[in-house]
């Protein structure tokens, strides 16, 4: 026990500071906005969206593959750094298990805000179909919960035992809770061996599905005829957007803890820079993939190809497309290149960029394509040709990024961040081969 | 005494077996020579007919040579019985429709009158008359779509509940009871047909002469997918409210310039309620043509190109409406 004390003491769950506090408020005020608009929007039905027939699916739908994309960070960090055995991920990937956890929760919320009629939600299982991509979503995404929430609960079990016997006098409701959580853990090799092997094959697991999830994301998409989604390049696109998506949100909420909670101890520069030249791998793979898909049209020019690439490079949409190619991937490319720019602070500014990015870069993917349909748009009012987000929209849009912000919130106040055991398990080895290297 | 006794029933059940068997076939005997003394009883002629065989031709025949074949009435009895599934449709039938880009002048008439049987309360009309140019090169011209039925429809494939299905008459229809509202047929779409109800459509008339027809369900035949549901698809169905009548859908008796034709691709004819062609024979004259083709969608409506216009497409413009497909009470 008394090797945990110092670990124990940094690294126990806190009770939230004066900020803290008002953190969590400021996101339940932007929750209950956006549920009093998701309501309105029930009552009125989606008349108060700018959506209408031709822009027929909006912000909801983009801010859906937004948080799908992100919830991926759980299979790149966790499963891939594990299967490569890199061993400097110890102390971010509970961090990526919980972001990941609560996007992919956030996804299955949003996808229901887009219905039209959520109350015949039962009808996806009474009368679903195989054929339908949204059968796969359906089912792959329930999976994708299971599996994440399995990852962040396994790895977990020795630390709930801990905590179960550290808050044992101070806090015995909290110390029950605890215990239960822990399924009784006791530290024994049976125990050990159990649980190790349950995190193997969890950790393999998701990768397959990891990989399917968005996949079958991409072929919402480019199961359909229309310009600009039927793309056989669609799947590894978004699997590659994902990653940016996932590794930028985890570098952003990495430096909020390590900063909040004092962490520096634990999670430092090495962390930072191993994390950006994630990151730039990941932006690397993603730029290539964006260079096959708008390139490639661009040089063979067929007619409709044409019109929608120049609505994005030149036309209406040219601004925030350059502002996500730009900002959000070729600026942090070059700024993580240089050792100055993996820093804790440039690297928190340079994931903010590459997480706006990716959302808008979602956004782009969505909105453009569906205001270019084969046929031409006559008839219908003149504000049917363009979108953007009503407030209902961007109410129940932020309504729902601050629904994921307070799940990782809430997991972060009774969970640690820095798995303590296995820290110190680490630490002990360190030391040992310190000994026998003199 | 027991023995006796069983071995006399015995003997009548047996009897009784034998005698049975040779009266039913006595019977189906009986019948089928008075069937046929039938026939040649009526030799009396009464006259000569005209008939069409299977391949088109047409051949004279003596009346008395015709007869009501037995399985024509029987089909036409469980037709009858059969209770009209809206699911399925009708049997042996096959609805096409041909539109003649060469007659089109946008009178929107067709428009007008599908809005009025639809009490579409929309932004969006289910059919719409586009002012097409391919390119600046070429000449312009009035396009009139309406929902294309495909035999290969993408929005069939792509609906996660069966809420959009595929009739064996070839009719696309929407069964807005179970539609979820995700819009994913929309996309899937490439003629842009479908609309969505954004918000509460208000068509207070369908409904009261649902109500005076003491009809519940909106599935039935007279008001399949009537009338709209707030959060749900809808798009041209065909009308089949007409059609089980024997009539033509609303926009084919609506146009003054003939431009519509409805029909049935199994009889290979369509009409425009003032001619009735061939429809093959149509379709190779005139070369018909569908929309977007490299797709892979099968439309059931063909389009015979704009050819020999008698009119300016000027005239057209004069009832052309960019920004608006319905008419709403002020």
């Amino acid at each position: 026990m008394k090797n945990y004390d110092k670990l124990l003491n940094d690294l126990a769950p806190q009770k939230f500071g004066k900020k803290g506090v008002i953190w969590t408020i400021t996101l339940i005020v932007l929750i209950v906005l956006g549920i009093i608009a998701y309501i309105d929007q029930i009552i009125k039905g989606q008349v108060v969206t700018n959506m209408n027939d031709y822009a027929l699916w909006g912000v909801y739908i983009s801010n859906f593959v937004f948080f799908v994309a992100t919830s991926f960070v759980g299979t790149v960090t966790v499963a891939v750094l594990r299967l490569t055995k890199n061993t400097w991920r110890t102390p971010v990937v509970r961090i990526a298990e919980i972001i990941s956890v609560s996007a992919i929760i956030m996804a299955g919320i949003t996808i229901t805000i887009d219905m039209g009629r959520p109350d015949r939600l039962m009808n996806l299982f009474i009368h679903g179909r195989m054929q339908s991509p949204i059968t796969w979503d359906v089912i792959i995404i329930p999976t994708y919960i299971m599996v994440s929430l399995l990852l962040l609960y396994f790895p977990l079990l020795p630390d709930f035992g801990l905590l179960s016997k550290y808050y044992k006098d101070k806090k015995p409701t909290l110390s029950k809770w605890y215990g239960k959580l822990s399924l009784n853990w006791t530290g024994s090799e049976a125990q050990k061996e159990i649980q190790l092997k349950s995190i193997s094959i969890i950790a393999i697991l998701i990768i397959p599905v990891g990989f399917m999830l968005q996949t079958i994301d991409a072929w919402l998409f480019s199961t359909l005829f229309r310009v600009g989604w039927d793309s056989t390049n669609l799947g590894a696109y978004f699997i590659s957007g994902a990653s940016v998506a996932g590794v930028g949100a985890l570098v952003c909420v990495v430096y909020v803890l390590q900063k909040v909670y004092k962490l520096e101890d634990y999670i430092t520069d090495l962390h930072f820079d191993k994390l950006g030249k994630f990151l730039v791998l990941t932006c690397l793979i993603y730029l290539y993939f964006n260079l096959n898909e708008y390139l490639i049209p661009q040089l063979t020019s067929k007619k409709e190809a044409t019109t929608h690439i120049n609505v994005l490079l030149t036309g209406q949409f040219a601004p925030l497309f350059w502002f996500v190619i730009i900002g959000g991937l070729i600026i942090p490319v070059i700024v993580l290149l240089f050792k100055k720019g993996r820093k804790p602070f440039p690297m928190f500014i340079i994931g903010l960029l590459v997480v706006t990015g990716s959302w808008w870069k979602r956004y782009l993917i969505v909105t453009p394509t569906l205001l270019h349909p084969f046929l031409p748009i006559q008839g219908v009012p003149e504000e049917w040709r363009h979108y953007f987000p009503s407030l209902h929209e961007w109410l129940i849009t932020i309504g729902t990024l601050a629904m994921s912000l307070l799940i990782i919130t809430i997991l972060v106040r009774y969970v640690p961040i820095v798995p303590i055991v296995r820290t110190a398990e680490e630490r002990e080895e360190l030391e040992l081969n310190k000994n026998t290297a003199k | 005494m027991k023995n006796n006794n069983t071995d006399s029933r015995r003997k009548f059940l047996d009897k009784g077996l034998k005698l049975g068997l040779i009266t039913a076939i006595g019977a189906i005997g009986l019948t089928k020579i008075a069937s046929k003394l039938n026939a040649k009883n009526s030799e009396a002629s009464t006259g000569k007919m005209e008939l069409m065989t299977t391949d088109g031709t047409i051949i004279e025949v003596d009346s008395s040579e015709v007869m009501e074949m037995d399985h024509s009435k029987k089909q036409k009895k469980q037709e009858e019985q059969e209770a009209y599934d809206v699911r399925e449709g009708m049997p042996n039938r096959k609805f096409v429709m041909v539109i003649d880009l060469a007659k089109c002048k946008n009178a929107l008439k067709c428009q007008t009158a599908c809005n009025k049987q639809h009490y579409i309360t929309g932004e969006h009309a289910w059919l719409k008359v586009y002012k097409m140019q391919e390119d600046e090169d070429t000449a312009p011209y009035w396009m009139p779509t309406t929902c294309m039925h495909c035999d290969h429809p993408a929005c069939v494939t792509v609906c996660p509940v069966d809420a959009t299905f595929k009739r064996r008459d070839g009719l696309v229809l929407i069964d807005n009871e179970r539609c979820i509202g995700c819009r994913f047929c929309m996309a899937a779409c490439p003629y842009s047909t479908r609309v969505f109800n954004w918000s509460e459509p208000n068509q207070g008339e369908i409904t009261m002469l649902m109500e005076m027809e003491h009809q519940t369900e909106h599935n039935s035949a007279e008001f399949a997918g009537l009338p709209s549901v707030k959060g749900t698809v809808d798009k041209c169905d065909f009308c089949p409210h007409t059609i089980k009548d024997n009539e033509l859908p609303h926009c084919v008796t609506a146009c003054p310039n003939g431009v519509f034709y409805f029909g049935d691709k199994y009889e290979d004819t369509v009409t425009n309620g003032e001619e009735t062609l061939r429809l093959s024979e149509l379709l190779k004259e005139k070369h018909g043509y569908r929309l977007m083709e490299g797709l892979g969608t099968k439309p059931s409506v063909f389009y015979l190109p704009p050819v020999d216009r008698l009119v300016d497409f000027k005239e057209g413009l004069e009832s052309f409406t960019d920004y608006k497909s319905v008419d709403k009470p002020e």
